[in-house]
């Protein structure tokens, strides 16, 4: 890889350890992807929730905080792992609020922004096309490159905070033009019509590409979606191919055409009705009894918590109901009694987590939970290896299970 | 013997028992990290122990997070030996560099789940991008 002179005196330790092991970090990944140079990023997001961090991880941070180290650019958090106003009642210990507060600690004192979301794109500052940003959780990057046309590999949580620390990233995949280009083609023939369904189409893209390094391009979507609606497709296409881009023919801003993302030569391959009740069918039916409903995976938008707030509005749910959003949409939720009014139905909305990063499996088996039910494609995709039986159904559907007790 | 040639990878030369399986891969959706097993029912490699074993797999999926975990679950020594893929993504090379964990992939003959049995003894050589099958 070539170096400029400032990143050689990094690599050399001339700048301190943090930026040393940063760029270390960088050429080696680099190096794998075939990178000919590091590209200047504006942002960096990192997913530092302590179960996947650990320990071991949490003292890498506060090694690197310890000497001193600093961001070179804005940097935000994914969601926590506890809510340290609401762990004890789920079950959760106080080691792992202690993990999540030495986390917290370790990453404030590297001037990192403890914003705790995955809807940075919709509440904190979204990126513009062709801003070369170094985002981590999926569902960030998916809709960061997808939506916002901006330009981010999956940086998990080392690589992120590396491009927090120098400033860059390794120029490999989705930062080159080439890669970029749509490489399957999938016209739509049932459009979807609420959230899940936007979620369920996303999976069975994501089923279908299944590689980080395929590129879908969509035809069939005629009505502009909604951020909510593209932020479950893209999140949940993201959760089931490891997919991080997909272009919409005439919407997102890359793909003013298909022949702007190279689409034309591609096999037209359709996504049928069949396809979208086959995914459906693998997680529940009418009548199966429920332990808990979550909604989360992304965190709910302000609009989410408003539809969900009216559904719940004077009455009593049976379900114990869990409700993960931002912390910067909850402020607003609580100034607009959307939070008590979700509350008063007996759910409980949760601050800067998100269900599945927050020790699901130790969640469950505390509280006897295995039939999960969630109107989130992603969530029920993960939380079968967590132990659970999930279930999917609309935001209204999972309301009225968590009053019948079963799926209505 | 036989020598596969695959793409530069990260991490350190190693030797070991594989384990492979036509399947994808995630630290987070696949394993029950603290017992060492496979736990995801529709795993084609479900209830296999992992613990320093050769991973052989087609490609990685899902989420961001096994590029922590991988490190943390070698801090506690219940841990893949190195991990083999027709093509990792992003997150998994990242993970393996963090945690000084062998990972190769891109082989040349082709896919790497048919070159590789289940209990061939291997050696896994990242920085010259090559893995032998050195016993049967």
């Amino acid at each position: 890889m070539k170096l400029t002179q400032e990143e050689e005196e990094m690599l050399a330790g001339k700048m301190g350890e943090a930026k040393r092991w940063a760029i270390d970090h960088q050429v080696k990944v680099g190096r794998m992807f075939d990178a000919l140079d590091l590209v200047p990023v504006s942002q960096a997001h990192m997913m530092v929730d302590p179960e996947s961090v650990g320990d071991a991880g949490v003292s890498f941070l506060e090694r690197l905080a310890a000497t001193g180290a600093k961001v070179a650019i804005p940097m935000i958090t994914d969601p926590r792992g506890v809510d340290l106003n609401y762990y004890h009642p789920l079950g959760q210990s106080e080691e792992m609020a202690n993990l999540d507060r030495r986390t917290i600690a370790a990453c404030s004192a590297m001037g990192i922004l403890m914003t705790n979301t995955c809807i940075n794109y919709q509440t904190i500052m979204p990126p513009v096309k062709g801003d070369h940003v170094a985002f981590g959780d999926t569902g960030v990057v998916i809709y960061s490159n997808s939506v916002c046309g901006a330009r981010s590999n999956f940086e998990g949580g080392p690589s992120a905070l590396a491009a927090g620390l120098t400033g860059r990233t390794p120029r490999y995949g989705l930062h080159l033009d080439e890669k970029r280009q749509a490489t399957r083609l999938f016209v739509v023939d049932e459009p979807p019509r609420e959230l899940t369904d936007w979620g369920v189409l996303g999976a069975v893209i994501g089923r279908m590409v299944g590689s980080y390094w395929e590129v879908p391009v969509i035809e069939g979507i005629e009505a502009v979606p909604t951020s909510d609606e593209l932020k479950h497709m893209g999140a949940a296409m993201a959760s089931y191919g490891s997919t991080p881009l997909f272009h919409i023919v005439g919407i997102t801003p890359e793909a003013p055409t298909l022949a702007a993302v190279g689409g034309n030569a591609l096999t037209v391959e359709h996504v049928t009705k069949d396809d979208l009740t086959a995914l459906r069918s693998r997680f529940g039916s009418k009548g199966d009894k429920i332990d808990v409903v979550v909604f989360a995976a992304p965190q709910l938008s302000l609009v989410e918590m408003q539809a969900l707030s009216r559904l719940c509005s004077g009455k009593k749910l049976k379900v114990p109901t869990l409700v993960c959003t931002s912390p910067q949409v909850y402020a607003d939720a609580t100034r607009m009694k959307l939070v008590a009014e979700i509350e008063g139905a007996g759910a409980k909305v949760l601050e800067g987590t998100c269900f599945y990063n927050q020790y699901a499996r130790e969640i469950g088996e505390a509280n006897g939970w295995t039939r999960l039910l969630s109107n989130s494609a992603k969530i029920v995709n993960i939380l079968g290896g967590y132990g659970y039986q999930p279930a999917l159904a609309s935001m209204e559907e999972c309301v009225a299970a968590a009053l019948a007790g079963e799926i209505v | 013997m036989r020598e596969l040639k695959c793409h530069l990878g990260v991490g350190p030369l190693v030797e070991g028992e594989a384990l492979v399986a036509d399947d994808n891969f995630s630290a987070r959706y696949d394993l029950d990290r603290i017992n060492g097993v496979f736990s995801r029912p529709q795993h084609k490699l479900f209830g296999q122990p992992y613990k320093d074993r050769v991973l052989v797999l087609n490609t990685a999926k899902g989420g961001v997070a096994s590029a922590w975990m991988l490190h943390e679950m070698k801090s506690r020594g219940i841990a893949p030996l190195a991990i083999l893929f027709n093509a990792a993504n992003t997150i998994l090379v990242q993970g393996a560099a963090l945690a000084d964990m062998a990972m190769c992939d891109r082989f040349v003959d082709g896919d790497v789940t048919t070159l590789i049995k289940t209990g061939q003894r291997l050696r896994v050589e990242p920085a010259r991008g090559v893995v032998t099958i050195i016993e049967s």
